[in-house]
């Protein structure tokens, strides 16, 4: 890690130690935390991390910003951080300055298109649209007769259906109906929606990976305090070998996760091996999410399950984020595809080529 | 405590990738000349010993050790490389593998100078074999139970007793054994175990073989009657085995062959399936290549910890456990995703082969070098629980 990325990461987890500590958070029903949270967190340009000076950002590398989302992960920030960082990249592909405030991006899933319209505006239904009903601004990606356009559209001027993912965090159904954008700008040559899930779904795969971390250090930590049959629960076999697999499931999360970004953050063009990295990510990352998740819950039995205990804060988030920019089975099957269009002789140096 | 795992993203550097240019080059070369069949990972061919000898003349045997002993000064992931193509065509790397990974590093430690002039070179030839004598027939994942007892003699000592599970001790030039050199202690019963040499043309060794559930013979049981071990033969601190053991694990333990064993049946679905599969081989070939591509990738990382000179145990160990673990249910999920292949795809005959080899080979995976309940109790220490 270079050392401007260890100090953007720093500044995230300095930010999150002070303002999002999970047990607070858990125990505040009012939300008091968010706008204090927010607010340090824009005041630190983090929000706006991949958003080049003149277009309003702060400018930092994709690694810098791939390490706040891992942070994010971490402390399972519930509020749209990682949406606004890919909405401003998403923006920033045409050059379209960012405004100030949380937004997030549409389409938010591979089978949702947004049409441009003759006329100039925008039309198209997007669901699972993470914390939409919280955005002032949405990047919208969408499709005309000429090929694709990227535009700044107010959040006003659509229609949002809320809803909840499996976290109780926002995940609505955005409606465009002619929608007329605050800017719009033609998408970059190579670009395409496949590139914005890519992007998305790395997202969620390094906040996934962090969230393991969380359940493992929480899990190990709950074993050593956690009496039974007269002994502390870490001592029994059978509960050290599920957390020895959790350990395994969490380092295959942050391994798949920490290089598809490091891939992304040094590519020159989202080429199959790119297409590789970033897909299994988001398979690898999403079936971590659910034995790792499982085995933390087991660890803690029932007080686990409680609404109290803050071990639902990372594993309803991270089983959550499985389904944002395309599910595991949903990538399976691209993958898949392309392997098999490869052809077999081309599956094992495609698997070596970095 | 969980800052300590870490699996960063290495990548392979430009020289590695000419380096497996060369290897697959070397290895079509091999396969056309017939040394091998890649299809068909079940057969040790006859002329694995010439073959051993040319990999060894490329300079690819003992490729991180110093130059005055035969080997190359070359970096570990240079290693990995090699060992990776040479796992993924099924080359016939039995004679020199153990050498290369294990016996060789132990050697370079611990051996006396002479004995390490004599036989470091020859490993880096493929000359030579050998074998690691660890199990007992009452001592197997329970390590320092070892029995098989060395008492000291003139200029040497004798070595009584049984080991068992010992892979290609039937071919195999030297083993490298622990014995048991003094009774364990109330302190500590992992006292007392000495690491040896063994010449396994020494008298007083017979190796009979052992037959497998694959129809394969690749494990023996060694029984030593009054074999005689010179004092030179020693590696390292007498009755101080156990402090040897654990550094090399890493080595040992995170390689490509810890989730490539049985990678060939995945190569074969891919191409049974054609180039249009329908959506539940697609889903199923995508989940195996992801889960295989976050392997290579922890893997790869680890190799990377190696090359730094960094000790990774426990994620060697996660490799370890994960990897087998997906390489021991790679055959079945196989299985299951060619239940509705097309019976006339020109290659079924050769994957359904392949797959009853594969199923086969497959509990011994999370068995052989350390088992998964091992690895998971090394993890746990790790994690501060035990």
């Amino acid at each position: 890690m270079a050392e401007s990325e260890n100090i953007v990461a720093e500044t995230a987890e300095k930010i999150f130690s002070d303002l999002a500590d999970a047990q607070t958070i858990n125990s505040d029903k009012r939300g008091s935390w968010k706008a204090p949270l927010w607010h340090a967190l824009s005041e630190a340009g983090l929000p706006l991390s991949w958003v080049p000076e003149d277009c309003g950002g702060s400018g930092a590398s994709m690694a810098e910003g791939f390490s706040v989302l891992s942070a994010a992960g971490r402390f399972a920030i519930a509020m749209p951080l990682a949406e606004t960082m890919l909405a401003g990249w998403l923006l920033a592909q045409a050059k379209i300055p960012s405004p100030e405030g949380a937004m997030t991006i549409v389409p938010a899933s591979p089978k949702d298109r947004i049409a441009l319209n003759a006329d100039g505006t925008l039309s198209g239904r997007a669901r699972g649209v993470p914390f939409a009903k919280d955005a002032r601004h949405i990047a919208v990606l969408a499709q005309g007769s000429a090929g694709l356009s990227i535009a700044l559209v107010d959040a006003a001027a659509c229609r949002i259906e809320a809803g909840l993912n499996l976290a109780n965090d926002p995940s609505d159904i955005v409606t465009l109906e002619n929608v007329q954008p605050v800017t719009m700008q033609p998408a970059p040559k190579q670009f395409d929606q496949r590139q914005l899930m890519l992007m998305g779904g790395v997202a969620r795969s390094l906040q996934i990976a962090g969230a393991l971390e969380s359940m493992l250090e929480v899990s190990v930590r709950y074993s050593n305090e956690r009496v039974a049959f007269e002994k502390k629960i870490s001592k029994f076999q059978a509960v050290q070998h599920n957390l020895a697999r959790l350990a395994g499931e969490s380092a295959a999360a942050l391994a798949a996760a920490t290089s598809a970004a490091d891939a992304i953050a040094n590519c020159k063009s989202f080429d199959d091996e790119v297409f590789l990295e970033a897909a299994s990510a988001k398979i690898r990352c999403s079936e971590a999410a659910e034995k790792g998740a499982a085995i933390a819950h087991q660890v803690h039995g029932a007080i686990g399950f409680t609404i109290e205990h803050i071990l639902h804060r990372y594993t309803l988030r991270a089983l959550a984020w499985r389904d944002d920019f395309g599910s595991e089975s949903y990538w399976a099957v691209e993958l898949g595809e392309l392997v098999s269009a490869r052809g077999a002789d081309e599956l094992w140096p495609l698997v070596a080529s970095r | 405590m969980t800052a300590a795992l870490r699996f960063d993203p290495i990548r392979l550097p430009p020289e590695c990738e000419k380096l497996r240019k060369e290897v697959r080059a070397f290895l079509a070369d091999e396969i056309a000349a017939g040394t091998f069949d890649p299809h068909k990972p079940n057969r040790e061919d006859a002329d694995a010993r010439d073959f051993s000898r040319r990999v060894g003349q490329r300079g690819w045997l003992g490729m991180t050790w110093p130059k005055k002993y035969g080997g190359h000064e070359r970096s570990f992931l240079e290693r990995y490389v090699v060992t990776e193509e040479m796992r993924v065509a099924n080359a016939p790397t039995r004679r020199f593998f153990v050498a290369d990974r294990q016996s060789g590093p132990v050697l370079l430690k611990y051996a006396p100078e002479h004995i390490k002039m004599d036989i470091l070179p020859r490993i880096c030839s493929g000359e030579v074999c050998f074998s690691i004598g660890m199990s007992e027939p009452n001592s197997g994942s329970d390590l320092f139970a070892a029995k098989t007892k060395a008492t000291k003699t003139e200029g040497g000592w004798l070595i009584n007793g049984t080991k068992i599970w010992t892979s290609s001790a039937h071919i195999a030039d030297y083993m490298i054994a622990i014995f048991r050199t003094s009774p364990p202690t109330k302190e500590n019963r992992r006292h007392g175990l000495t690491q040896f040499l063994v010449d396994m043309k020494t008298p007083g060794i017979e190796v009979n073989p052992i037959g497998q559930i694959t129809g394969q013979f690749e494990f023996n049981e060694v029984v030593f009657t009054d074999a005689f071990m010179p004092d030179d033969h020693v590696l390292g601190e007498i009755d101080g085995a156990w402090k040897q053991a654990t550094s090399e694990l890493a080595y040992e333990r995170s390689g490509p062959e810890r989730f490539l064993e049985t990678y060939y049946v995945l190569t074969e679905l891919v191409r049974a399936v054609g180039s249009k599969p329908d959506t539940r081989s697609a889903e199923g070939i995508g989940r195996l290549v992801a889960q295989l591509h976050t392997m290579r990738r922890m893997s790869v990382s680890v190799a990377g910890m190696l090359q730094a000179g960094k000790e990774p145990v426990v994620e060697a160990s996660i490799v370890k456990d994960i990897g087998t673990v997906w390489e021991q249910q790679l055959p079945h999920r196989v299985r299951d995703l060619a239940a509705f292949v097309d019976p006339d795809a020109s290659n079924h005959e050769t994957l359904e082969k392949q797959l009853s080899f594969a199923i086969k080979t497959a509990p011994k995976l999370t068995i052989q070098g350390g088992t998964t309940e091992v690895l998971r109790g090394i993890i746990a220490r790790g994690l501060g629980l035990r």
